[in-house]
């Protein structure tokens, strides 16, 4: 654990941060969770919420970038507290397309069943994969809270199941198509919602990838999942 | 477990990835302490000073820094019981050997101090005092050296029409400058700043860094700051010292941004306690 700074308050500034961060990461989770209950059971006042919610999100991110600047021009970090700002304004711009995302999946839900064409099946169909990447922003936003690099590796290699999941769903729902072309509609906005899912699962694997950055020092993005696994093992 | 035992293991971890070409060193320290007295205030320090690179000392009052500075021209032979022990090669000659011309060496390796030291004559001799020492130049190549020397300095346009008024009457700023050109004229291959900004204003501070960043093509420099903005800033190596020990040396952006040591952590991030 990091020490505190000569001037308290720089740690306060710094602490105000964080549980900014934290508390928009708790939002956008909700958002997530409330979009695909919505989706199962077709709830319209919910997915109304959720939509009404992504404002607040954005408010967030816009006072957290705020804050961030401020941070920096006033304290000139250094090391790992310019780590952690950097990282913090790279987390929030994903935190607010999660809410994008969820929004979205909140809306192709008041579609479908205003439109009542639920023919098949919808929310089997993205049971496996909103289970697993809710899972997955749980525990990267987890990490990103106790900045523990090591589960950040393991988060970062869930995202394969989940990309994997994504074109099981994407064949299922083709063949769904073209048994019966009577399902295309809702089969398309079942496949959007689990793009959506699946843009979710990319943006957690992100916070994961900053988390390491930030204990690490080291910047993984794109590189190879094999050297990302060697280096975390050591 | 002493930070020297530790220390040794941080520089033996690989070395910082260099992405410049492949550098000389013109001073090597190896294993150096230095006694106050009994005091002793540099302990086993080794590092490398590269050629025509820019190398800061950071680190709390009283770290060494400055002592480690004056011991790199021998500016210490000026205080009785002070000296020092190890290795200081310099071009690969051991500079702390008895036999060494201590003149010639602070020719080779000059230094500008914390304040402005101007001598009370005019512009034109301040430069060309230094230069009487050691040449011995026509007027015309005098006077060419001594617009030589404020130019690199970036003072020229600033004195031209008043080199014989005393350098006592220019800004702060201005001095340091002067010092600094005066440091240049004698053309040494090093240039030592202890702490050069302490005491000016922002604008000076930003022309003398500048000022850094163009000597370096033709010196190699070494600057003692209290100032980790202006380290992070002008130096392209920097070393952080606490008490009297090199803690950790490595290349700047990677000791600002992701440091080896906690206890550099530490201090670069305002923790110390």
């Amino acid at each position: 654990m990091v020490g505190e700074h000569s001037s308290k308050q720089y740690d306060q500034e710094l602490e105000a941060i964080r549980s900014k961060v934290l508390l928009m990461g708790g939002m956008v989770e909700t958002q997530f969770d409330e979009a695909l209950n919505c989706f199962r059971v077709g709830n319209t006042e919910q997915a109304d919420k959720v939509i009404a919610d992504d404002h607040s999100v954005n408010q967030l991110e816009v006072q957290l970038d705020d804050a961030c600047s401020h941070l920096i021009v006033r304290r000139q970090p250094a090391a790992n507290d310019l780590r952690t700002i950097m990282a913090t304004i790279k987390v929030i711009t994903d935190l607010e397309r999660i809410g994008d995302e969820s929004s979205k999946i909140a809306r192709t839900a008041k579609s479908l069943h205003e439109r009542g064409m639920v023919s098949f099946n919808h929310y089997e169909t993205v049971r496996t994969i909103s289970r697993a990447t809710a899972d997955m922003l749980h525990d990267a936003l987890d990490a990103f809270a106790r900045l523990d690099g090591r589960a950040a590796v393991q988060i970062i290699a869930q995202d394969d199941v989940i990309d994997h999941e994504f074109r099981t769903i994407l064949r299922s729902t083709i063949t769904f198509m073209m048994e019966d072309p009577r399902t295309i509609s809702s089969a398309l906005d079942v496949l959007w919602v689990a793009k959506a899912i699946e843009r979710i699962g990319d943006h957690a694997k992100n916070i994961a990838e900053y988390v390491i950055y930030v204990v690490e020092g080291r910047d993984i993005r794109h590189s190879k999942p094999a050297a990302l696994a060697a280096n975390g093992e050591g | 477990m002493t930070l020297a035992t530790m220390m040794t293991q941080t520089l033996s971890t690989p070395a910082p990835t260099s992405t410049s070409k492949a550098k000389t060193k013109t001073i090597e320290i190896a294993g150096l302490d230095f006694y106050y007295g009994k005091t002793k205030s540099l302990k086993n320090v080794s590092l490398d000073v590269h050629d025509k690179q820019v190398t800061a000392f950071i680190g709390p009052s009283g770290c060494g820094k400055s002592t480690l500075l004056r011991t790199l021209n021998r500016m210490y032979d000026l205080y009785p019981g002070q000296r020092a022990e190890g290795a200081i090669l310099y071009r690969g000659r051991n500079i702390l050997e008895p036999g060494v011309d201590v003149n010639m060496l602070r020719a080779k390796i000059g230094m500008v101090f914390q304040k402005p030291t101007p001598f009370p004559m005019s512009i034109y001799d301040n430069i060309a005092f230094g230069v009487r020492l050691y040449e011995n130049l026509s007027r015309g190549e005098m006077d060419e050296r001594v617009e030589w020397a404020l130019k690199k300095a970036a003072l020229w346009t600033e004195v031209k029409d008043k080199l014989n008024k005393s350098g006592l009457s220019l800004s702060g700023g201005q001095q340091q400058r002067l010092c600094i050109a005066r440091g240049v004229a004698v053309k040494p291959d090093v240039l030592l700043l202890d702490e050069p900004t302490s005491a000016l204003d922002p604008i000076s501070t930003a022309k003398i860094e500048e000022l850094i960043s163009e000597l370096k093509g033709d010196y190699t420099i070494a600057i003692v700051t209290h100032n980790m903005q202006q380290a992070a800033r002008c130096s392209d190596y920097t070393a952080y010292m606490y008490l009297g020990e090199l803690v950790e040396f490595g290349e700047t952006d990677q000791l600002f941004l992701n440091p080896v040591r906690k206890e550099t952590q530490d201090y670069i991030t305002g923790r110390f306690g």
